[in-house]
């Protein structure tokens, strides 16, 4: 095991897949001199061809991502989730739409990461977490690492699977360091996390909290404070949104009882709303008490830290929601 | 009194005057942002606009105050130069109750629509539609205002900056697309992204006038803006400007990673530093006897003061308060869900 930072992750993943398949490539707003950090050395090590700098056109490179893809290659395109927004027509009406429109002909393996930076005074047009939005839209796999193992685990799957996928980094993560594997420690000599998998991040009995993201972490503070407490809390990280491990959360609620979920993006559909209408609907006789949604204020990230710090989910909230759980 | 620059444009000292005074506002505020955000005062990104004086401020002095503007993340420079308030955009910085957006903006967010600041985007091209219907309104009242959008030869490479082009051409619209080429969006060269060897060149695409100006010469970006504003009141249509300049300091302040020479070379940063917008203005008002070394000097220092008093202004103003979080998302608010 190595001790690794998010941000370095990201970089193992993309390098060992642009070195495992030759068709894979990445491009991106200065990328080539690595602005945000996760594209060191690429440049020099994969050349120009394949690791573009982009004019600053979205729409237009997002799209031809896509393109890339249909035909063989299979781009990683990187972006901030602020930015999306000039590129969603060719995100919707393009790699969400196209294989099903065309009747399966089509193959889209191509990969967004789209980077969360928020909750460091970025502001309204900055601070976007923006993952619920493609929920609602079918046809692009969700991926939400909640640390460095993950993140590159989940990554190289992103790369190698057939179907468009944005990954969203949490930036709040990007300087948080963890263990990954080395690859020579691991029987396959790769680390790849399949999707759809939701993953067990503490086992309890009186609780269970699902984490979105960087609200993962929150939530496994939240349960050391509560275990103190004597009481007993499941963490669990879905890891990917879509698709979504129903039964790991469904069997959680039918041990715990109680659900609470933390969900760094704004709370009307949100990640966290459609996770409490599935265990509503399906999980509905486990519960012993309401679920309790822990999002973001509806309201537009401010720019003043004064007001920032009260919009997103943290610890203090979480605890809370806890306690809601437990004395209804 | 220009003719030996080529210039016939007609301005009068009072204007020449504000513009150094403008110019040398945008200059020293500035400066105290770098200084004080390296002492931590404030946090987050923020986009220094030092080198660049000439460009806003030559072509806001074209413009009334009934006028409007739009604009990018590198934004404390175009509210400066059509006239806006420093304390107040200090304190925005600060992310002070006081400042010009309440605090919730900051640096990339600055807006004064007492004066036709219509508000800085920070997502790029992103303002300029915004700007082409300031336009669209004043021809369908029938009314002689300008819209003016500001964007960077990075944003000029964006499909909203091009359909609005299109859109100001064909509706014959009083608007002006001002390309601020300053060479670079963030580390990549403009020749490396844009096809044509000027942003202005573009203009031909659209069927309006392209200016190639000088942006280090505040006098040349005002005699550029006159001629597009005076089209536009008279009702000709949209003009594409591009003042050529240059960034002195780095992206970003904020931004430590990319390092200044790994993309630039410092001999270049050194060229574009011996034509410094302000040495050029005062240079010309000396020489044509329009003001003294001395008058120049006290301009700089009367500014240098007002930027120190904006200052205490946003360190003596307030946060907001927690209840404030909710305030100004709606004009009609509805119960909070
Ligand atoms: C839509 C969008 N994409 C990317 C960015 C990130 N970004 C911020 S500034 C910048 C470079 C802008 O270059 P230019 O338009 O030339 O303006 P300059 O910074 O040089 O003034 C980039 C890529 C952004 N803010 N918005
Ligand atoms: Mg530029």
């Amino acid at each position: 095991m190595a001790q690794t930072v998010f941000v370095e992750a990201i970089n193992q993943a993309i390098s060992e897949e642009m070195a495992r398949d030759e068709n894979v490539f990445i491009m991106g707003e200065d990328i080539r001199r690595a602005v945000y950090g996760a594209t060191a050395d690429l440049l020099n090590d994969f050349g120009e061809k394949r690791v573009l700098d982009t004019p600053l056109s979205e729409n237009g490179f997002f799209g031809a991502a896509i393109g890339a893809s249909l035909v063989g290659m299979r781009p990683i395109v990187e972006t901030l989730t602020s930015f999306m927004w000039v590129g969603m027509d060719q995100l919707i009406s393009q790699a969400a739409k196209m294989r099903y429109m065309f009747g399966g002909q089509a193959t889209l393996p191509v990969v967004y990461r789209a980077t969360m930076f928020y909750g460091g005074g970025s502001a309204a047009h900055h601070s976007d977490r923006s993952y619920p939005m493609f929920m609602n839209m079918p046809g692009i796999k969700i991926v939400v690492p909640s640390n460095p193992a993950d993140m590159k685990g989940l990554l190289k799957a992103a790369v190698r699977d057939d179907d468009p996928t944005i990954v969203f980094e949490d930036g709040t993560l990007f300087g948080m360091r963890a263990e990954v594997p080395e690859n020579s420690e691991l029987p396959n000599g790769e680390l790849v996390v399949p999707f759809g998998e939701a993953k067990t991040v503490r086992e309890g009995a009186d609780v269970t909290i699902v984490g979105i993201g960087g609200a993962v972490n929150h939530a496994a503070a939240a349960a050391d404070q509560l275990a103190a407490e004597g009481i007993s809390v499941e963490v669990i990280d879905p890891r990917t949104l879509v698709p979504f491990d129903k039964k790991a959360v469904l069997d959680s609620v039918e041990k715990t009882g109680r659900l609470v979920v933390a969900d760094p993006a704004h709370k009307v559909c949100s990640a966290a709303s459609e996770i409490a209408s599935i265990v509503a609907e399906e999980g509905f006789w486990s519960l012993q008490a309401p679920i309790q949604k822990v999002a973001s204020e509806q309201v537009h990230i401010p720019y003043t830290p004064s007001l920032e710090k009260h919009v997103y989910p943290d610890v203090e909230k979480i605890l809370a929601a806890v306690r809601r759980t437990l004395d209804s | 009194m220009w003719n030996d620059r080529g210039v016939t444009v007609e301005i009068d000292r009072d204007t020449l005057l504000l513009m150094l005074r403008r110019m040398w506002m945008i200059r020293n505020f500035e400066l105290k942002v770098m200084e004080v955000h390296a002492a931590g005062e404030f946090t987050g990104a923020a986009h220094p606009y030092i080198g660049e004086e000439a460009v806003a401020v030559g072509a806001c002095a074209a413009l009334e105050d009934t006028d409007y503007i739009a604009g990018n993340h590198r934004s404390h420079g175009h509210p400066i130069a059509k006239g806006g308030r420093v304390d107040k955009a200090m304190a925005e910085l600060y992310g002070r109750v006081d400042g010009y957006c309440k605090g919730k903006g900051g640096s990339m967010h600055l807006a004064d629509y007492s004066i036709g600041i219509l508000g800085e985007s920070g997502i790029l091209g992103s303002s300029v539609p915004v700007a082409v219907g300031a336009a669209l309104a004043a021809h369908i009242k029938g009314e002689k205002f300008v819209s003016l959008a500001f964007f960077g030869d990075g944003a000029s490479n964006q499909g909203a900056l091009h359909e609005s082009m299109n859109l100001a051409a064909v509706w014959n619209l009083p608007m002006i697309f001002l390309c601020e080429n300053n060479q670079y969006a963030v580390t990549t060269s403009y020749a490396e992204t844009v096809a044509v060897e000027h942003v202005s060149d573009r203009a031909s695409a659209y069927n309006m006038p392209g200016i190639l100006a000088d942006g280090q010469d505040a006098i040349a970006m005002y005699e550029a803006t006159s001629a597009a504003v005076k089209r536009a009141r008279a009702g000709e249509g949209p003009t594409l400007i591009e003042g050529l300049t240059y960034r002195y300091e780095e992206h970003s302040l904020g931004l430590g990673r990319v390092r200044r020479g790994e993309y630039r070379e410092q001999s270049e940063i050194d060229e574009w530093r011996k034509r410094d917008p302000l040495v050029i203005l005062e240079d010309t008002l000396i020489s044509q006897g329009i003001a003294t070394r001395e008058e120049c000097d006290a301009i700089n220092a009367e500014t240098v003061e007002e930027v120190e008093q904006a200052t205490d202004f946003a360190r003596n103003s307030p946060f907001p308060e927690p209840e404030e979080l909710f305030d100004d998302m709606w004009a009609n608010p509805i119960p909070l869900p």
